[in-house]
């Protein structure tokens, strides 16, 4: 498809062919030659900002320009991309017309078992050896010399910027504001008007953790691979490796992948669905959950956080799925006190240590350390799969690089569904996801965000915990399911220094040399 | 009474932000900058050349006035010169006798000047820039020309005659200087001496490169802003990066061809390629198409990318440098960007090759576009694929990077 636009004033004749190809990146041509201005000039809207509403199909969006030097010494091309508005697929429920057939089967390119397996993605198979742990300090952050980009940042940063400058994103989440609300714990509230204007609706009950998977209900092999950035499996050889462009072997087992989230809270939200294929529901397994934890280990980035819902505690899908994303500023959760409980057995330096959250709207437990991160996984496992088959809805947020699992049990549905939670706090109909409990709150009323108050967000998250009696039967279960014993109980409060609002918060893939100028 | 050493402080950051002392004290020249504001006129900034000059430190200067480097030989003509220009807020050179903290005196020359403000026209600071004067064998030679002088007048001329190479001169004050230790000892030192024309050149530079870097950094407060490194590690080592401060007034002026967008941010790489100084290129302007031999059209066309606030790349033909020295020689302005690109203009034997340059547009917490980054890659064969990233995922990753970095940055300032 090619338009001609021409250029307001120009001194040199040249004719520029706009190339409109969603997926094709910079189409390179060497030809300097003169051409005849076209005058019809039409500027294309630009991507709208916050809460825009894709609009129907895209418009052009490259545009190539020719500019000819006389003597042909110089050459000079430029392309602007500009963003088309696009219905992702992910939002339709009929076929799109959009998309282009790639695929032999169904014809849309999806993650289905028809497309599959004859498609090629990128590959990153990391290194799924189990290295003995270094001892270091188990809160540790990034502090001064950051350790360098890894590559599978590198790599999921330039894959997401390029998916929204081809325009797969429902808004741009960097034109929504946000804010640090000032405080002790310093939660995070972002104004997002347009996320939830086309929210799928639940589509499962929310009144049992655990349902079977239900392929008539939509799940993420309807997903167009254009939305997928890039496989993430473990690698045979003990060593990490990259293939730009692997074909999907149906032979291996389902493919596991790391998409786009199409309504992104923040840069760089992706999902990480294991074993596409498979089509599993959401709940935990000890497989899944390694790769979860690999997925932030591999990153080794502390604010690159991977967290979960499970059903009845607001995931929206029932097809297993994690979710990812950039904050570079910690999180209240991360902030909060913590208390020994519970540790495995063993070692006194190789267990796993369970924490109690205190001084912290939400009740829920930390588990950090053990030998190596099967450990960490298997503890975490067992007490999830205690608590779906229990029917209680939980949340984990994965932190410090995997280093930190919050498991955060809650019964904020079940109180809705009750009417026992405060009309106000509904109004703002914020779901306590596992984001929010963290404290990243994404608000959709203008009024809110500008009222948002440490008070507003300890009273929604206090509604979410469950009672002390109640946690504390939760914990006894726990500690049982994943083999665990009592410790005695110390504080270890997070130094505050470290979380001290008032010096900036570096990113750990920025060095200390930053400047903030006010 | 002389005022807390904070509270001076504090009134300089608070203008020019914290962050230009750092930028200030990447320039070697020896300069004070005194606040007129304050009761007793005291110095807010001491430069780390000026204090390893007068050997005093930090403390010891700021929040006193200039007159205690003064002593029993000074000159109190030329002290009254520098009060009367003081009272009438204008410029003035003279040459003046100091003391170090040790008691030696020393000869310099003294270039002062005001800094207005831009609100109100009234004066604001008062930079006083401090060149020691090489002593001719016409007057004193009992001090000896030491041999950190001499560097010190090579190392001037070099920076202030950036399109000559200037080395007729320097031989000739090694000449000067060597003859004159075999003169006698006889001259008195409180005999008044007249600074060089070299000396007052590198007095000119110093001041004019001291008021570039107040403005730029006056610029800047007010609004939130940030200068950053991104990681550029071993990972982007070919990746030239810039941050351009977007400066929406500026994009709607229709007389300038393309916007007036700051740069606020350089990355090493640059820094190396091009041989300035983070401080020479802060600040700038970036005009980076204009004085180039390119078509207005593109000039337009970028123009339109950023007032629309959209990202674009280019795609640019250049012609490498065989030799590295060129880059000294090359003025500002020309260079700023498309670094590269001037090469071309010299018509040396040079291989082409491509380079991809990226811009985008970043936003800051409040969603509203604050920076243009650019970032340029080389794209030819001796730029292996590192690890399977193609150049243009890597410029990508970086333009991911820094926006993260911007949004959670201004997200948590915004509080305080």
């Amino acid at each position: 498809m090619s338009v001609a636009i021409a250029s307001k004033s120009c001194q040199v004749n040249c004719m520029r062919r706009v190339m409109f190809d969603r997926f094709d990146q910079v189409v390179q041509i060497a030809l300097i030659c003169n051409f005849t201005v076209d005058d019809k000039h039409q500027t294309p809207s630009p991507h709208g900002g916050r809460g825009a509403l894709p609009s129907e199909g895209g418009c052009p969006s490259d545009l190539l320009f020719l500019a000819g030097g006389g003597g042909g010494v110089f050459h000079l091309m430029l392309t602007i991309k500009r963003v088309p508005t696009v219905v992702s697929n992910y939002q339709e429920n009929a076929s799109s017309d959009d998309l282009k057939a790639k695929a032999e089967s169904c014809g849309r390119n999806c993650l289905g078992k028809c497309c599959l397996p004859v498609s090629k993605l990128p590959l990153y198979a990391y290194d799924n050896a189990e290295h003995e742990r270094v001892e270091e300090d188990i809160h540790g952050f990034c502090d001064e010399q950051c350790p360098p980009m890894s590559f599978l940042n590198n790599l999921l940063l330039g894959q997401w910027e390029d998916r929204m400058s081809r325009g797969l994103f429902r808004y741009d989440v960097t034109s929504c504001e946000t804010k640090v609300i000032p405080g002790k714990y310093g939660f995070i509230a972002q104004l997002n008007e347009g996320r939830h204007l086309k929210k799928r609706p639940t589509e499962f009950r929310i009144d049992k953790v655990l349902q079977p998977f239900d392929e008539k209900k939509f799940n993420f092999t309807k997903v167009g691979q254009e939305e997928v950035l890039f496989r993430f499996e473990p690698s045979k050889d003990n060593k990490s490796h990259y293939f730009p462009s692997s074909p999907v072997d149906s032979e291996e087992g389902s493919p596991s992948v790391v998409a786009i989230n199409v309504s992104p809270i923040e840069y760089g939200h992706v999902l990480l669905i294991p074993r596409v294929l498979d089509c599993l529901p959401q709940r935990i397994d000890g497989d899944s959950l390694s790769l979860a934890l690999h997925l932030a280990k591999e990153a080794s980035d502390p604010f690159f956080r991977v967290g979960y819902n499970s059903l009845g505690a607001f995931a929206t899908i029932n097809h297993l799925h994690f979710q990812a994303y950039y904050l570079s500023v910690p999180f209240p959760i991360e902030k909060a006190p913590t208390c020994r409980t519970m540790s495995s057995k063993g070692a006194y330096e190789t267990r796993v240590v369970v924490s109690e959250l205190l001084d912290y709207p939400v009740r829920g437990l930390v588990f950090e350390g053990g030998c190596k991160l099967c450990d960490l996984c298997d503890a975490v496992t067992s007490s999830c799969i205690f608590l779906q088959s229990n029917n209680i809805p939980f949340n984990i947020l994965i932190s410090d690089c995997g280093k930190r699992i919050f498991l955060l049990p809650q019964c904020y549905a079940e109180k809705q569904a009750r009417g026992e939670v405060n009309q106000e706090l509904l109004d703002t109909q914020v779901n306590p996801a596992v984001w929010e409990i963290s404290g990243h709150m994404v608000l959709k009323r203008r009024k809110d965000y500008d009222e948002a108050s440490e008070q507003y967000a300890w009273r929604l998250l206090a509604e979410v915990s469950l009672s002390e009696e109640r946690f504390q039967e939760v914990k006894s279960y726990v500690r049982e399911a994943a083999n665990l014993q009592p410790e005695e109980e110390y504080i270890s409060s997070i130094d505050d220094g470290r979380y001290d609002s008032a010096k900036p918060q570096v990113a750990s893939h920025l060095p200390q040399d930053c400047l903030v100028l006010h | 009474m002389e005022p807390q050493l904070g509270f001076v402080e504090q009134s300089f950051d608070l203008r020019y932000t914290g962050w230009v002392r750092e930028a200030l004290n990447e320039l070697p020249d020896c300069f004070t900058i005194t606040d007129p504001c304050i009761s007793g006129h005291p110095i807010v900034f001491a430069s780390n050349g000026f204090l390893k000059m007068v050997g005093y430190s930090k403390d010891e200067v700021i929040g006193k006035n200039g007159r205690i480097f003064q002593g029993p030989e000074t000159d109190r003509r030329a002290v009254m010169e520098i009060r009367e220009a003081v009272r009438a807020e204008r410029a003035v050179q003279v040459s003046l006798l100091n003391y170090r903290k040790d008691g030696t005196p020393f000869w310099m020359l003294f270039q002062m000047c005001p800094v207005y403000s831009k609100e109100d026209g009234r004066v604001i600071n008062f930079v006083g820039v401090q060149v020691p004067i090489v002593l001719r064998k016409t007057r004193l030679s009992g001090l000896g020309i030491s041999r950190n002088e001499i560097n010190l007048c090579e190392d001037t001329v070099l920076r202030c005659c950036r399109r000559e190479v200037c080395s007729d001169s320097i031989l000739e004050l090694r000449r000067e200087s060597v003859s004159s230790s075999h003169d006698d000892r006889d001259v008195e030192i409180n005999e008044p001496c007249d600074a060089s024309e070299l000396e007052k050149t590198k007095a000119s530079a110093a001041t004019s490169n001291i008021l570039s870097v107040l403005t730029h950094y006056s610029e800047l407060t007010g609004r939130l802003m940030f200068l950053f490194s991104v990681k550029h590690c071993q990972d982007w080592p070919q990746l030239l990066i810039l941050l351009l401060l977007f400066l929406e007034h500026a994009i709607h002026r229709t007389d300038a061809l393309l916007p007036d967008m700051p740069i606020v941010y350089a990355s090493d790489a640059f820094m190396k390629l091009t041989g300035y100084a983070r401080h020479e290129v802060l600040g700038q302007n970036c005009r980076f198409l204009s004085g180039i031999d390119t078509d207005p059209t593109t000039q337009f066309q970028i123009k339109e990318c950023i007032r629309s606030q959209q990202a674009c790349t280019v795609r640019i033909l250049n012609y490498r440098l065989m030799t590295d020295c060129f880059l000294q020689i090359i003025s500002l302005e020309l260079l700023l960007f498309l670094t590269l690109l001037l090469f071309a203009a010299f018509r040396k034997d040079r291989t082409p090759f491509w380079n991809f340059l990226h811009i985008s547009p970043v936003r800051n917490a409040s969603g509203k576009v604050a920076f243009f980054v650019g970032i340029q890659i080389d794209d030819h064969c001796n730029y292996r694929e590192l690890h399977g990233l193609r150049p243009e995922m890597r410029q990508l990753s970086v333009v991911g990077a820094v926006k993260v970095a911007v949004r959670s940055l201004s997200m948590g300032a915004s509080t305080s």
